[in-house]
């Protein structure tokens, strides 16, 4: 049997791509002024943001009581945005580490924004846990300090502690990858840097890279040594988070399957938000080149996965509370299809289970449009998974006496509201003064033909399908790379190390 | 550091570890503390040094800051605890025996005060009709005596007046009265106090033709006249229900608010815990809405007000051997015949009729069935209530006619409660002189001319004579916190009498009249020492002898009665709710917001119509209706009510309050406004103007209504809003026969006997085991646990936005299930949205017949289990499991997660949504100084963001241990009472120590009921409940 493997499409497109463009491209939205469409957006950010400061200051002052949880639901707005958020944060650590780990070089496009987009789901993921608290100002005790109360140490039996643990590790840990892959862009930002300010503020934040080999050997290893310790935290966060539930006794959270189960819904929620932000972003900066359709069509490739994982859990859920035999256990499943909640279980079957089969469709795959409303229903059907899990799980527990019924007041909106403000504020400042793309990475994939031109250049960089001829004259381009500017060693090092996986 | 060579002493005597020094290191301090001399005059200042300074310094700033807590006002003869009075110690509960007047039952109190404030109402545990049992109503009196909408001082026109000027004036329009030949009516509630109306006697001497009027707003008249038409006096006979095998009430909720409830309570429960089938009382309730009695009872089948007095006459036809003319369904009019003609004299038949003609058929079949004597004693009858609906009447026609010069009022509001409101106001504005007694301006107190504040009960002297031979004293647990004057008091001074003290005068009245009573004491003195510590003294009455009933008018009462027919009109239904009662009480925050025992609403009253009829007519939950009857309207929720008549309207009275504010000169001549009904203004209708003058009788059930739909909606704060147990195993229930064989454990399945494995290393409690056993056969659902556990344990109140949301925060609940009769049951759960009454959405409604349904009561607390889900949730360690077994709530360490509470299967954890004693939104019970002061010094007040639940009473647990350690001793059983426990007046409640194979509560979760609930989650809880027990419905028919 004769089977011929198609060509894979470059991952980078454009006619006149090369390497320097690359560097201008990428850099010259951290040096110039920005836009204005960037100022209406900052501005907005920051009003939403402000907005969730003065709900949190009036929720801190009042109580809780401005929220609507009661005797019987003590989570339900909070824990659920909180499980959303760290859903959402997901993705980023998955594309640096497990991918990097995979050898998947189309990351490279997306990794960092991705990343940044993890690190600000996680401030606004931790957020919650932290106002959801009773007593925040003495929300310290929650963590293992040295004291002199016995000494009086947390409650290590309790998953919230471990909560605890394991969202700061995952967010130290992503802050750290995130940073050490910014360090030779950094550097590369220093070189171009004209003001005095400027580049001293760099060469601080660069440590003093200089782009030596020795350098970049470390750099590949760190980088390798994080994706190793990332990828554990990639599982066990949201393994963590869902013990939350799973280590109670309440019917529709005591449940072995959840650690896989969120886990696979964090990556699916993750992808779809990364999926979202990034066909914005390629088309307000004009990224196209780097961030293809291909970039999509893969995600979406993801989307269906993890969306089939996410469906096969809901199913096991069902299963299991009809095998089980547990009358609790299947009231509450009854009543998650039948409740008065029937519209977040169906909102999460219909957004979660059937709206990702239309991925399956390539034209559907590759249409930015399309994907990116869908991408959008992902995460309102992922948000209502959360929503149905937490409250839906309390609301009709045990005794029938205490059911009783949950809906936000304007507060709890106006600080699911806010935590946009918040992460688009991040996100603002990010794409304002750091490099959205991986220069240095995103280089190394970047592909010549033997005539010494970008494969883009054959095919144009709007072409669809690629059908053209793989050459490659790495060597010669190397030399030809090597002058004309200033970061020669970065485009060595990326060619010698790419080149091969094609 | 110590050095291993050196020695280092301080005098020879320890070198030479002389034994008088050995021994003295044994104490703390070298020499005992002089605290004696302190506390003598003569030591005063001369002698001090530095340390008696400090301690003179310490015990001066205590004192002063007890005192300064304990006073409002300055009071006479007020001394600081420089000299500390004998009987209080700081940090020490006294207890002060007196007599209730949360209602006229006046059960005997134990109230418990701290440096001089009460805090806490106990029952008197030697009482022999109250047994130590108290209701919500009694609970509450104790807020109400800190409610600051109390009037500060006398008043004339609503302006200040001394109570020397007003005494003269009030002696002078009073002698103005007389000389106009107008003469002087007093118009009072029912008093049975023998000094009270002793005084009334003197003031009706001095000022002859003065005439004493009693009126209750809730009227036992009918009651009264039947006995008086039967027996020849106005009487009410003292029911003996643990007496009965046999009890059939028509509408009298004798289980709730009806004449004596915690005593009929007692008497109900310890019936029913027999296990001998021959014994075991049964129960039938003839009523048209579904009261805490009929929700008690074995058979209930419902009638509509017109149809009362045919079933009357058709019951008491079958048994006096003639046949009945009406039939209720399932035929239980003639049930009720048999089983009362087979326990012939051991039954008890009631209504709460107030129609003199249904009272005497009532009478008679009593009579025809040997009661009287047996199970009914008017011998020594009860004299409880007292009020005459003919006299109040006549008054109000006096009024109207001019005919009355001087009108006192005393401990009555009928500008509220009087059905004809308008003929009794406008026949105040023709009274000449209007004088009051009332503590709060009130809606009759707004029209009145001159207010003499009557002291609160707790603040007062006085005494009590609820039953022959039973005499009951009330003492001050108070300086009186505001410049008020007992009633009796004001009689006295105006009928010039040359003993004016209230306290001597009862006293010299006790020793004219009461120590001849008794034969234990010779010597006054004694006696009366006595009596105060003890509260009451059972006596020699004045018994009369048992006459043959005069029956001869009973035939006249038949035929008028089944003259009446029954009407197809939608028919009113009022009632009095557990708590609130005629309204006496609506503005005490802590019975305001406890949820009625059978609608879980708190905060409102509201049109219970039947679920059928309010189908049929379009309304649901949430509408509110127009209810007009004889041109009077009010606007009212609706609520569909399991229980309730088709065609009847029940409404509770007690709400629709109007107090007054007025302005008076504050201690630093500041003007300051006085507002009273802070809580009950404004809430819910009146429904007094529904009740009817009929004749020489007030009628409170029957009146025609008709309704209109608002189109308005409003929706009732709810504490529980499912009722229907879903089938799960959580109130288990069996019957008489089955019951010897009958084992919980079985019943519950599987989970009962399933042998679950932990975890967790099993806890060991080598000292005690704390555990509660609730008997759900006794527990009739009355809810006074939850007012008393709320009293105990500081528990805010949240008010009516807050319960709608469902954070009320009582520690005990008590969870009502509604179950209907086999059918099919149809999930059906398109209705599930409907916030209110859930009972549509679990059944086809087509098929349930909701006026017959049957109701369990589970009290709820916080289980301690052994396995507690709560703890190993909480991140903080904030909840701990004592070596007794008791799970406790650390509330400084808590952060407020509320997985705990999340995790709770049993959903009894309460957090603190707002800082509930600061927060002006919340002002109720711990918003202003006043009302701070019956907060309990042992229990913390908790503050925002902390979550709570019920401890066991831990600080009692602790107190009664520490008094055991001083007197060196074991623990008895029975010695700890929690709060809920000593208030039950069923007795349902048993805590005590599993550990002791003797202790009652370990016999009692040995016992065969006995079963805990939601085992299979292997949480082990330390609660026990004791299966229902119900009669065997087949042998009833």
């Amino acid at each position: 049997m004769h089977f011929e493997s198609p060509v894979r499409e470059p991952l980078i497109l454009g006619k006149d791509t090369n390497y320097h463009t690359i560097t201008e491209d990428i850099c010259i939205e951290t040096e110039r002024r920005p836009s204005k469409y960037w100022f209406m957006s900052f501005g907005l950010a920051l009003a939403v943001l402000t907005l969730l400061a003065s709900c949190i200051t009036y929720t801190i002052m009042t109580g809780i009581g401005v929220w609507n949880l009661n005797k019987t639901i003590g989570w339900a707005y909070d824990i659920t945005n909180f499980v959303w958020w760290i859903g959402i944060g997901h993705a980023g650590t998955l594309i640096s580490a497990i991918l990097l780990l995979f050898r998947q070089q189309w990351r490279t496009s997306i990794n960092r924004s991705a990343e940044a987009m993890t690190i600000f789901a996680v401030f606004c993921a931790g957020l919650f846990p932290v106002i959801h608290m009773g007593r925040v100002w003495n929300g310290y005790m929650n963590l293992p300090l040295p004291n002199d109360l016995g000494p009086l140490w947390p409650n290590f039996n309790s998953a919230l502690l471990w909560d605890v643990f394991a969202i700061s590790t995952y967010l130290s840990v992503s802050v750290v990858f995130w940073y050490t892959g910014l360090i030779p862009d950094l550097a590369t930002m220093r070189d171009r840097s004209k003001s005095k300010a400027r580049r001293n503020v760099l060469t601080f934040f660069s440590f003093g890279w200089t782009g030596s080999v020795r350098h970049w050997n470390r750099f590949e290893l760190v980088c390798l040594i994080l994706a190793g310790i990332a990828t554990p935290l990639v599982l066990s966060v949201h393994t963590i988070v869902s013990f939350d539930f799973a280590t109670s006794v309440l019917p529709g959270w005591h449940t072995t399957i959840f650690p896989p189960y969120f886990v696979a819904g964090a990556i699916f929620s993750g992808f779809a938000m990364v999926h979202t932000l990034l066909i914005i972003a390629r088309k307000v900066m004009h990224l196209e080149k780097y961030i293809t359709i291909g970039h999509l069509e893969t995600m979406s490739k993801v989307l269906i996965l993890t969306g089939g994982l996410v469906s096969l859990a809901y199913g096991t859920e069902f299963f299991m509370a009809w095998y089980s035999g547990y009358g609790y256990e299947q009231f509450v499943f009854m009543n998650r299809l039948f409740g008065p909640y029937w519209f977040g279980q169906w909102s999460m079957i219909a957004f979660n289970s059937c709206l990702p089969q239309l991925f399956w469709f390539r034209k559907i795959r590759r249409n930015p449009t399309i994907t990116f409303i869908m991408a959008a229903f992902i995460n309102v059907g992922m948000w209502f998974e959360r929503f149905v899990i937490i409250v839906m799980g309390i609301h009709r527990d045990f005794l029938p006496s205490s059911w009783a019924m949950y809906s936000p007041t304007w507060v709890e909106v106006c600080i699911f509201i806010g935590t946009f403000g918040l992460f688009f504020t991040c996100f603002l400042l990010f794409c304002k003064y750091l490099p959205v793309i991986a220069i240095a990475e995103v280089k190394s994939i970047f592909k010549i033909t033997r005539g010494g031109k970008p494969v883009g250049a054959l095919v144009g960089a709007d072409e669809q399908d690629y059908n053209g001829d793989l050459a490659f004259e790495l060597a010669a381009q190397a030399k030809a790379a090597s002058h004309g500017n200033g970061h020669s060693n970065i485009e060595m090092m990326d060619i010698g190390k790419t080149g091969p996986s094609h | 550091m110590e050095n291993k060579d050196q020695k280092y002493w301080k005098g020879l005597d320890e070198l030479n570890n002389e034994p008088e020094f050995a021994k003295q290191r044994q104490n703390e301090f070298a020499e005992k503390l002089p605290l004696g001399n302190i506390l003598k005059e003569d030591d005063l200042g001369l002698n001090s040094n530095r340390r008696d300074f400090l301690k003179f310094m310490g015990f001066s700033i205590t004192a002063a800051t007890i005192a300064a807590a304990c006073t409002r006002t300055p009071v006479k003869k007020a001394i600081p605890y420089l000299i500390k009075p004998e009987e209080i110690d700081p940090g020490v509960d006294n207890f002060y025996a007196t007599t209730c007047n949360g209602c006229n039952a006046n059960c005997s109190l134990l109230v418990k005060t701290r440096e001089g404030r009460p805090i806490k109402i106990d029952g008197n545990p030697d009482s022999p009709f109250s047994q130590g049992g108290v209701c919500a109503t009694g609970q509450g009196t104790v807020l109400s005596l800190y409610d600051n909408g109390r009037l500060p001082k006398p008043l004339r026109n609503k302006e200040e007046i001394t109570w020397e000027n007003l005494d003269k004036q009030v002696i002078a329009h009073i002698k103005e009265s007389i000389a106009s030949g107008k003469g002087v009516r007093i118009l009072s509630g029912s008093i049975n106090s023998p000094s009270t109306l002793s005084a009334i006697k003197d003031f009706s001497t001095k000022y002859p033709g003065t005439q004493h009027i009693m009126y209750d707003a809730v009227s036992y008249s009918g009651l009264l006249q039947a006995h008086k038409q039967m027996f020849g006096k106005a009487l009410i006979p003292d029911y003996k229900f643990n007496k009965a095998k046999v009890i059939v009430s028509f509408g009298a909720d004798f289980l709730g608010t009806w004449l004596s409830p915690v005593e009929f309570t007692k008497q109900y429960s310890a019936a029913k815990k027999t296990e001998v089938k021959e014994d075991y009382p049964i129960h039938m309730q003839f009523e048209s809405r579904l009261s805490l009695s009929g929700s008690n009872a074995d058979i209930r089948a419902t009638l509509k007000p017109s149809q009362v007095g045919q079933a009357l006459t058709s019951l008491y036809s079958k048994i006096t051997g003639g046949s009945g003319s009406l039939e209720l369904a399932g035929n239980t009019i003639s049930h009720a015949a048999n089983t009362l003609l087979k326990y012939k004299g051991r039954s008890i038949v009631i209504t709460d009729s107030n129609d003199p003609d249904h009272q005497v058929i009532v009478a008679a079949i009593n009579n025809a069935l040997g009661n009287y004597g047996s199970t009914l004693d008017v011998v020594n009858p009860s004299y409880q209530r007292a009020g005459n609906d003919k006299d109040m009447i006549q008054l109000v026609t006096d009024m109207n006619a001019g005919k009355v010069g001087t009108l006192i009022i005393y401990g009555v509001n009928p500008s509220y409660t009087y059905p004809d409101t308008d003929a009794f106001n406008n026949g105040l504005k023709k009274v000449d002189n209007t004088i009051s007694f009332a503590g709060m301006m009130d809606e009759t107190s707004q029209n009145i001319k001159y207010i003499a504040p009557d002291h609160h009960f707790l603040e007062s002297w006085g005494d009590s004579n609820p039953k022959e031979g039973y005499y009951s004293l009330s003492q001050p647990t108070i300086t009186p916190i505001f410049n008020s004057r007992a009633a009796t008091e004001s009689f006295l001074v105006w009928a010039e009498a040359t003993e004016t003290s209230h306290y001597d005068y009862l006293k010299k009245y006790w020793k004219e009249n009461m120590l001849s009573k008794q034969s234990q004491y010779s010597d006054f003195e004694d006696f009366w020492e006595h009596i105060v510590e003890h509260g009451f003294f059972t006596g020699k009455g004045n018994p009369g002898s048992l006459t043959a009933a005069n029956t001869s008018l009973v035939s006249a009462s038949v035929n008028k009665t089944s003259a009446q027919v029954a009407s197809k009109n939608l028919e009113v239904v009022l009632y009095e709710k557990v708590a609130i009662r005629d309204g006496q009480n609506s503005n005490n925050p802590w019975l305001m917001e406890l949820p009625d025992p059978i609608s879980k609403v708190s905060w409102d009253n509201y049109a219970c119509l039947s679920v059928k009829w309010a189908d049929e007519h379009n309304v649901t939950d949430l509408n509110v209706i127009k209810i007009t009857v004889n041109g009077k309207a009010v606007e009212l929720p609706v609520l569909r009510s399991p229980g309730q008549t088709y065609g009847t309207v029940g409404i509770a009275y007690g709400y629709g309050r109007n107090y007054g504010k007025i302005t008076v000169k504050d201690a630093s001549g500041n003007n300051e406004e006085i507002i009273a009904g802070k809580v009950a203004n404004g809430i819910g209708a009146n429904a007094f103007p529904f009740a009817a003058v009929s004749g020489e009788s007030i009628l409170y059930n029957g009146a025609t209504a008709e309704i209109s739909n608002t189109g308005k909606n409003y929706e009732l704060a709810l504490t529980q809003t499912h009722h229907n147990m879903e089938g799960r195993n959580l109130i288990l229930e069996t019957t008489i026969d089955e019951l010897p064989k009958y084992k919980a454990k079985e019943a519950l399945g599987e989970v009962g006997s399933a042998q679950l494995i932990s975890l967790w290393k099993d806890y060991r409690f080598p000292a005690h085991h704390w555990g509660m056993a609730v008997d759900l056969n006794a527990c009739t659902g009355c809810n006074a646990c939850v007012v008393s556990c709320q009293a105990e344990n500081n528990i805010p109140v949240v008010g009516k936005d807050e319960v709608r949301r469902r954070r009320e925060m009582h520690w005990i609940r008590i969870d009502r299930y509604y179950s209907v009769a086999e059918t099919n049951h149809v999930y059906d759960d398109t209705k599930y949205h409907d916030k209110h009454l859930e009972i549509d959405a679990m059944y086809d409604k087509n098929k349930i017949d909701y006026e017959n349904v049957k109701v369990a009561f589970q009290p709820i607390m916080c289980q301690h289990c052994s396995n507690a889900p709560c703890e190993t949730v909480c991140p903080v360690s904030a909840i701990s499991h004592s070596s007794e077994g008791l799970n406790q709530q650390i509330y400084n360490r808590c952060v407020g997660t509320r997985y705990c509470a999340n995790n709770c299967p049993y959903k009894v954890r309460r957090f603190n949504w707002f800082r509930y004693f600061t927060n002006s939104q919340f002002d109720y019970t711990m918003n202003n100084d006043l009302s701070r002061m019956v907060l309990n010094p042992d229990v913390t007040v908790r503050s925002r963001g902390v979550m709570e639940k019920c401890s066991f009473c831990v600080q009692r647990i602790q107190a009664v241990k520490l008094t055991a350690k001083t007197e060196s001793r074991m623990l008895k059983d029975g010695e700890i009472k929690t709060a809920c426990m000593q208030t039950c007046p069923a007795n349902a409640i048993v805590f005590g120590d599993l550990n002791d194979p003797n202790s009652e509560v370990s016999k009692l979760f040995a016992n065969k009921r006995s079963y805990s609930i939601l085992t299979e989650l292997n949480t082990r809880p330390n609660v026990s409940y004791l299966a229902k027990v119900r009669n065997n419905i087949e042998d009833l028919a």
